[in-house]
């Protein structure tokens, strides 16, 4: 597939460096950080967890030691927090795609909100875990 | 927004008429993940221990297995498209290209690993 020499030269995006910081802007930032978390992190435990179960008894113990470490633990707690965040500016995307929630006052505050839920919503989880 | 000029077009610069498309589908697949991560976050934290056993029977049931497949292909291609959002930002030209080819024979792969995977837990092969 041969480039044309055009398009080479559209624009890119800007880079984080020149935008001003806001709510909106933070909870864009932090979808596409999380997505992403979940896209490398998220899906290679997913594959680790049932390729190790797949591989019999053995296998998924060299899975449990090695996410039961505290090191483990840490990156468990960054996927389970990457997935809350990414629901629920996920929700919120899906809001504004039918148009909703532009107003200023009210797009900043569901922005600060949903960022507040995805951290309750980590600490609901790992609550749960431990102690029920 | 027009389709570009005709030049335009020729050099490459009018519309794909792929992107509604890819963003249908970005929507699509994030309903099966909001549906399906939440069955796994839900199914994870009701399990009584992480025991293979325990992990082994739960997850070769046949829904369980039924569930985490689609789970699988539903996270793999809601996350190859939002990568490749992500490279279309920040990459141009031909390393935009290569980026692109590399994610998608990347992900097919880990993805076609993951089914297999839970069809042998299903299957009983372990």
């Amino acid at each position: 597939m041969g480039h044309p020499t055009g398009a080479a030269k559209r624009p890119l995006s800007p880079h984080l460096s020149i935008w001003k910081w806001g709510p909106a802007m933070a909870v864009s930032i932090l979808h596409r950080v999380s997505g992403n978390a979940l896209a490398v992190a998220g899906l290679a435990v997913l594959l680790w967890f049932v390729g190790a179960i797949a591989g019999g008894a053995a296998s998924y113990e060299t899975f449990q030691s090695v996410m039961g470490s505290p090191i483990g633990i840490i990156v468990l707690i960054g996927i389970s927090w990457s997935f809350f965040n990414h629901l629920m500016s996920g929700i919120r995307h899906l809001v504004l795609d039918v148009g909703a929630g532009y107003e200023v006052e009210r797009n900043n505050r569901w922005s600060v909100i949903t960022i507040l839920l995805g951290i309750l919503l980590t600490a609901l989880f790992w609550a749960v875990i431990i102690l029920v | 927004m027009g389709n570009g000029t005709r030049i335009g077009r020729v050099r490459g610069l009018g519309s794909a008429h792929e992107g509604a498309h890819h963003w249908l589908l970005q929507r699509f697949t994030a309903i099966g993940n909001l549906i399906l991560v939440l069955w796994l976050v839900f199914s994870l934290a009701m399990l009584p221990d992480y025991s293979f056993a325990t992990v082994y029977g739960w997850l070769s049931s046949p829904f369980s297995a039924t569930a985490m497949v689609l789970l699988i292909i539903s996270t793999f291609w809601h996350a190859r498209l939002g990568m490749q959002v992500m490279i279309e930002d920040y990459l141009g030209g031909a390393n935009r290209f290569a980026a692109i080819l590399l994610l998608n024979l990347v992900f097919l792969s880990l993805g076609v690993f993951g089914v297999i995977s839970v069809i042998r837990i299903a299957l009983g092969g372990a």
